[in-house]
């Protein structure tokens, strides 16, 4: 595979761009694999590079039913950000964070990370004080967070609606090494790097069935024949469900509920932040992308789905939320959008943990904020199937810990998946 | 939009509804051993399919209904209401 640097763009420049190497190979499945993962959205296909990379693990493939980037991979608003405060979150997503910041090199490929400032605006003194704790706590463990007072935020952003708001602003918290990055570059990028480190990168390949015994998978049966595995782990977002009940593992503590992403046309330059419309809450977000589109997200659907389309309450959710808070935008044109179904967890918190086999490990419960995690998740999920036991940032990213009683919800909303953001 | 037939307001937009959660959540009895308890408020089966839900009628009559609907098309095969005596209470009243 060619690296990608200046000498190598600059010779393609000649050649028409026609003598690029496939960025990564299309293998026949094997008969058999020393670890699995299924799903070949970002958490998997990260998962199989840092175990190649970090663990030196080799004979690994990663088994994708449609295409890569296919799920909520490719379907997200694309905000990457740390702002969290319960311990174990808080190490973890800065640790995401920090990858962030070098992922393009680390892959050699551009992810198009742009750190603009993750901007969430609130709107009353108490929310102001909450804002304030929670980013207060996040300085404490070194991440960094500052609140703006309305004359900066005026500043920053002179174009929100200071005027005559139903909620009136009256100032951010703010993350400045947040931003958003390029999803699709992101799958590729861990993709390519992968397949170089020798991960087989299998798509339409589905699996549809589990072999197993007593205490540990046998094989995975899929639609390109059956394939035998050492270790399995299951990174499927929304359908995580579905495998773990092929598997005859029962019930878990997550609901599939959906979440749309919105498209506007393009325009010039007119917001170069992240900007959230509610703290702590994920009410309302917006960005502009490198193509000018805006792009903004809300709440879920409210209902249980696995459906990959949205409905039109929601679309009007939002556009009045977008109007509240960015009135210029009232004549702006929607070009698309589109739903993914999210593994929403009981706390609100993922899962990287063990499972009742013992060679299977599960890798769930992203809420709307598995973009961000990727790189810690591929991280933390790698350490896990490699070494049998929990890095402490996840030691207690478990099922079990509903039973102990130490649920980590970050929001507080209690056990009800579809009030976690 | 999913359109719910409510058996006491007619067929209705699903915006004027909340959804509520599975209703086939069984709670076990008060001194059940805590794992039940777990399994009970944790634990779901998120089918990818038909399933049994409750859904609050909260800008109408305000009854919980219990709706059988698919998780996969929305499509809804039945709606009726929670609570198995409303009807002849709410008859008896009238
Ligand atoms: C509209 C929207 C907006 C979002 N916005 C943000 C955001 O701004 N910031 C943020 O941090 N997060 C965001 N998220 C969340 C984030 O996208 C997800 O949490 C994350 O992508 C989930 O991990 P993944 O990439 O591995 O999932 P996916 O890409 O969904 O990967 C799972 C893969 O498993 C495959 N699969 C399923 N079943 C099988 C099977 N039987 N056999 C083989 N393969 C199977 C699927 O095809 C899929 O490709 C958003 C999500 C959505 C939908
Ligand atoms: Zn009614």
């Amino acid at each position: 595979m060619t690296r990608f640097n200046a000498w190598n763009v600059f010779k393609n420049g000649f050649t028409g761009q026609k003598n690029w190497d496939r960025q990564w190979r299309d293998p026949e499945p094997k008969k058999e694999y020393d670890i699995i993962v299924v799903g070949g959205g970002l958490h998997g296909l990260a998962t199989a590079y840092y175990l190649a990379k970090n663990h030196n693990k080799k004979n690994i493939a990663v088994l994708e039913k449609g295409w890569i980037g296919g799920g909520n991979a490719g379907r997200n608003t694309t905000i990457v950000r740390s702002n969290y405060m319960m311990p174990g979150n808080h190490e973890f997503y800065e640790h995401s964070l920090k990858l962030w910041e070098n992922l393009s090199h680390d892959l050699n490929y551009n992810v198009m990370f742009s750190q603009r400032a993750h901007v969430s605006l609130f709107h009353s003194p108490s929310a102001r004080d909450d804002a304030a704790r929670r980013y207060n706590i996040m300085r404490l463990h070194g991440t960094d967070g500052e609140l703006w007072n309305l004359d900066t935020l005026k500043n920053n952003i002179p174009h929100l609606n200071y005027d005559n708001a139903r909620f009136p602003i009256l100032g951010a918290a703010v993350q400045k090494r947040a931003g958003n990055a390029r999803h699709d570059s992101a799958v590729w990028g861990y993709a390519r790097a992968a397949d170089s480190l020798g991960v087989d990168i299998l798509q339409n390949c589905k699996v549809t069935g589990v072999q197993r015994s007593q205490s540990n998978i046998e094989s995975l049966e899929t639609s390109r024949g059956t394939i035998k595995a050492k270790k399995v782990g299951f990174a499927v977002a929304g359908h995580t469900s579905v495998l773990w009940q092929m598997a005859g593992l029962g019930n878990l503590p997550i609901e599939s509920h959906k979440l749309q992403a919105f498209v506007t046309e393009s325009v010039k330059p007119l917001l170069d932040h992240v900007v959230v419309y509610g703290v702590g809450g994920a009410h309302f977000y917006i960005s502009q992308s490198d193509k000018g589109s805006m792009v903004f997200g809300g709440d879920l659907d409210w209902y249980k789905s696995y459906a990959q389309r949205g409905n039109l309450p929601i679309v009007q959710d939002s556009a009045e939320a977008a109007m509240a808070i960015m009135p210029c935008l009232g004549r702006i044109r929607l070009l698309r959008h589109w739903a993914g179904v999210m593994d929403m967890s009981m706390d609100g918190s993922f899962f990287i943990c063990k499972t009742p086999l013992s060679n299977l490990y599960l890798n769930a419960g992203w809420n709307y904020g598995g973009f961000k995690a990727s790189p810690a998740s591929g991280w933390y999920f790698a350490d896990l199937i490699a070494n049998e036991q929990p890095h402490k940032h996840v030691q207690n990213h478990n099922l079990e810990r509903f039973e102990k009683g130490i649920n980590i919800d970050e929001r507080g909303a209690g056990p009800d998946p579809k009030l976690h953001g | 939009m999913i359109r719910i037939k409510c058996p006491y307001c007619g067929e209705r937009d699903h915006s004027e509804f909340t959804y509520g959660s599975d209703a086939s959540i069984k709670y076990p009895a008060l001194d059940a051993p805590e794992s039940e308890w777990t399994q009970a408020i944790f634990f779901r089966e998120n089918i990818r399919g038909m399933q049994k839900e409750t859904w609050h009628h909260t800008n109408g009559c305000r009854l919980w209904l219990e709706v059988e609907r698919s998780t996969i098309t929305h499509e809804i095969k039945s709606v009726k209401a929670c609570h198995p005596q409303i009807e002849k209470i709410t008859k008896s009243k009238l």
